[in-house]
C-alpha cells in the first residue's frame, strides 16, 4: 500500500522541529491507514541523521546527500522530491509550512498535479461520498484549516489526485518519540539521477540565519496583544507585565501588521501555535486564526473593551475594560501578593 | 539602456483584515458584499519592485495580469495609476471554483500565449487564502526558477537578477538568471501612491465589457487612444484544456465549510476594580499558574 511521506527540513545539519512534529503526525496517520511511514531528507553531510528520525517510527528514510543540496534551494530539492514521489507514489505527503515548505510544496504539487492545502490546523482520516458521481472514497486525508479571514473552517479533500499534500506550521502538531530503538531502513539516492544541471542555476550570494531571539513557543506565560492595544507605546505595558511574570510577549496578526511588534511574536494559524499555562489576551478580538494558535492554553484571561469579543468564549477569566488601566493593576497586585 | 519586460500578477481580494460583524449572513455563509474589494496588499509590494526596475531601466514595461470577475479591472486601473503600462484581465465563467493549481494553470497558459517577459513578479500570497502557492506553481508550469519571500530586487546585470529574501529566520541574497518568477513579501517597501498625471491619463481605461456598458460619449476615445484598452481575455484566448480549469481542474475540493460557532466555557467575568484585580492575582498565585 502507498505510504505516508514526510519531507524532512534540515537546519544547520539538524532535523527541524516542524519535521519532528510532522513525523509524529505522519506515524499516527500511517498506523491508521496500515501503511509505512517514509521520510525524505535532502542536504549535505547527513551521516547519522537517521538517529534523529527513526525514533519517530519511520520505516524508510530516503537520503539525498550532496554538497550542492545545502543550503536549501528550490529546484534541486523539488526535482528530487518530484522524481522520488513518481517512483514511490505516496498517498499522503506532509511538509512544514515554513519558508522552505511553502516554497517547495506548491512546486511539487504543480509538477505532480496533486492538491496541496496550506497551513492546516488539523489532519484526520475520513471517507467521502460523491453523490453526483455515485462514488465513495475511503480513507481520505481531511485537511482542515480556517479560511476566509477566519470566519469559516474548511475541510479540504483531494479525492482523485495523489499524493494528498498538506503543509502545517511549526507547533501545531505535537512531537512525540514512538520508540527510541525503532528500526527503519535507509535508501540512499543517486543525486545525479534525480536532478539535472539546470536545477543549480540559482547562486547563493549571502546567507544569515539566526535562531529566533523570541521564544514564545517555549514560554509558560504569554502576554499577547492585539490591534486593540492601540499603539506601540501601549505594548510596553505588555512587556512590563511579561517581565514581572517571567513570560513572553505575543501578538495577533493585526498587531504585527500594524507594526506594534515584530513578526516573530505572531501567534495564530499563520504565526506560532502556543500552549502556555497562562495566556493573557489584551485587546485581541479573537478571530479563529488567532484562536487556532492559542486555544489549548491551560488558562486564558481575556481583556477587552468589547464584552462580546469572540475571545471571551474560550476564556477562563473575562475582564471588560481598558488594557492601559488593567495591566498596571495586575502588575501592582502581583507584586503585592508575592512579597 | 535596455529595459525589461515585467509581468505583475495581482489579485483583487475581499479585505479580510477588516471583517465587520456583518461579514457573515444569518445562514452562515460569507457576505462578500459586506467586504470591500481591494488590491491584494503583497501584490502592491510586488508592483513597487517592478516600478523600481522601471525607474532604473528606462524602456521597461510593466503589464498587470489579473484573473477574476469583470470588476477586477479596477485593480488594473489602480496599477496604471501607479505606473504600470498595460493590463490583462483574464475572466471567464470557466475559471469559477479554481483552486490554486487550476488558477496557476490558467495564468501560466496566459503567459505562454502573451510571451515576451523577463521577470514575473507577484505578491507572496493573497489575504483571502494565504496559501502562497500560485507564484511557485506558475513558475513550475512555465519551467522557470522561482525566488519566493523577496524583500528587494537589488540588481539586474548580465541577464541575472539579484534578490534579497526575507525568511522566517533570516536573510538570503541569491542570484538567478532571467526569465524567473519572484514573489514579494510585505516586508518589502510599500507601493508608491497614485500619480495625478497617470490618473488623468488612464481614468477611462476600460475592458471591452466595461466599454460596452459605458457612456457612448467616450467610445471614440478608445480608437484614438489605444492605451485605454485593457485587454480582456477568456478561455478562448489562452489555448486552455477545459479539463484543467475551474472546479474540474482543481485537485482539491471543499468537503465541508463550517461557520465558527462559539460556545462560552462559562468564564468568570470580573471588573477592573482594585478588589477584583487583587483577587485575580491571588487566585493565579495560589493555583501556581504564576509566581
Amino acid at each position: 500500500m502507498n505510504s505516508v511521506f514526510v519531507y524532512i527540513e534540515i537546519e544547520d545539519g539538524q532535523v527541524a522541529e516542524v519535521s519532528m512534529e510532522l513525523l509524529t503526525k505522519g506515524r499516527a496517520l500511517a498506523t491508521e491507514l496500515k501503511v509505512k511511514l517514509e521520510a525524505i531528507a535532502i542536504g549535505y553531510k547527513l551521516d547519522g541523521i537517521e538517529k534523529d528520525i527513526f525514533p519517530y517510527g519511520v520505516d524508510v528514510l530516503h537520503l539525498a546527500d550532496d554538497k550542492r543540496l545545502a543550503p536549501y534551494t528550490t529546484l534541486p530539492h523539488s526535482s528530487i522530491v518530484v522524481n522520488l514521489f513518481r517512483e514511490e507514489q505516496p498517498q499522503v505527503a506532509l511538509m512544514g509550512a515554513s519558508s522552505v515548505g511553502r516554497d517547495l510544496g506548491p512546486r511539487v504539487s504543480s509538477a505532480l498535479h496533486s492538491g496541496l492545502t496550506a497551513d492546516c490546523t488539523s489532519l484526520v482520516i475520513g471517507d467521502h461520498e460523491d453523490k453526483k458521481a455515485n462514488k465513495v472514497y475511503e480513507n481520505l486525508l481531511y485537511q482542515i484549516r480556517p479560511a476566509f479571514g477566519g470566519n469559516i473552517i474548511a475541510t479540504i479533500i483531494n479525492p482523485d489526485c495523489r499524493p494528498q499534500m498538506a503543509t502545517v506550521r511549526e507547533g501545531v502538531m505535537k512531537k512525540e518519540i514512538l520508540d527510541p530503538k525503532y528500526k527503519g531502513t535507509i535508501h540512499k539516492l543517486d543525486v545525479s539521477k534525480y536532478t539535472s544541471d539546470s536545477d543549480f542555476v540559482v547562486e547563493m550570494i549571502e546567507r544569515h540565519m539566526e535562531k529566533s531571539k523570541v521564544n514564545i513557543k517555549g514560554a509558560g506565560i504569554i502576554v499577547a496583544g492585539g490591534y486593540g492595544v492601540g499603539s506601540k507605546e501601549n505594548f510596553n505595558l505588555l512587556f512590563e507585565l511579561a517581565e514581572v511574570l517571567g513570560g513572553e510577549v505575543g501578538a495577533s496578526r493585526a498587531a504585527v501588521d500594524s507594526g506594534y511588534v515584530s513578526h516573530d511574536r505572531q501567534i495564530g494559524q499563520t504565526g506560532t501555535t502556543v500552549r502556555p499555562k497562562l495566556y493573557i489576551a489584551c485587546g485581541i478580538s479573537g478571530q479563529i486564526q488567532h484562536r487556532a494558535g492559542m486555544e489549548e492554553s491551560a488558562q486564558i484571561i481575556a481583556i477587552n473593551t468589547d464584552p462580546d469579543a469572540p475571545i471571551n468564549s474560550i476564556a477562563d477569566y473575562v475582564i471588560t475594560g481598558d488594557v492601559a488601566e488593567i495591566l498596571p493593576k495586575m502588575i501592582k497586585y502581583y507584586k503585592a501578593n508575592t512579597k | 539602456m535596455k529595459g525589461y519586460k515585467i509581468i505583475v500578477l495581482a489579485k483583487q481580494v475581499p479585505d479580510t483584515r477588516n471583517v465587520g460583524k456583518d461579514a457573515m449572513k444569518a445562514d452562515g455563509t460569507v457576505n462578500r458584499a459586506a467586504l470591500p474589494a481591494i488590491f491584494n496588499p503583497e501584490d502592491l509590494n510586488a508592483l513597487e519592485q517592478a516600478l523600481r526596475i522601471k525607474d532604473q531601466f528606462p524602456g521597461t514595461t510593466i503589464t498587470v495580469l489579473t484573473m477574476g470577475p469583470g470588476r477586477a479591472a479596477e485593480i488594473i486601473r489602480e496599477g496604471l495609476f501607479r505606473g504600470a503600462d498595460d493590463g490583462i484581465l483574464l475572466t471567464d465563467r470557466a475559471f469559477a471554483g479554481s483552486d490554486t493549481l487550476a488558477t496557476s494553470y490558467a495564468i501560466a497558459q496566459t503567459l505562454k500565449k502573451y510571451g515576451n517577459f523577463d521577470i514575473i513578479i507577484a505578491g507572496r500570497q493573497a489575504i483571502d487564502g494565504d496559501t502562497a502557492q500560485v507564484g511557485p506553481q506558475v513558475a513550475e508550469k512555465l519551467s522557470l526558477p522561482q525566488i519566493t519571500y523577496a524583500e528587494e530586487i537589488q540588481a539586474i546585470e548580465k541577464g541575472k537578477v539579484t534578490v534579497k529574501r526575507r525568511l522566517e529566520r533570516g536573510v538570503e541574497v541569491v542570484k538567478c538568471p532571467m526569465p524567473l518568477v519572484v514573489t514579494v513579501n510585505s516586508s518589502a517597501p510599500d507601493c508608491r501612491a497614485r500619480n495625478a498625471k497617470l490618473i488623468m491619463k488612464y481614468k477611462h481605461a476600460k475592458t471591452i465589457s466595461e466599454m460596452q456598458e459605458a457612456n457612448e460619449d467616450y467610445l471614440h476615445l478608445y480608437n484614438d487612444r489605444p492605451y485605454l484598452n485593457i485587454k480582456e481575455w477568456t478561455v478562448q484566448d489562452i489555448d486552455a484544456d477545459p479539463n484543467e480549469l475551474g472546479l474540474t481542474g482543481s485537485p482539491t475540493k471543499v468537503k465541508k465549510v463550517e461557520n465558527v460557532v462559539l460556545q462560552s466555557k462559562g468564564a468568570k467575568v470580573i471588573t477592573s476594580s482594585d478588589e477584583d484585580m487583587d483577587q485575580l492575582m491571588r487566585e493565579l498565585i495560589e493555583s501556581h499558574t504564576i509566581g
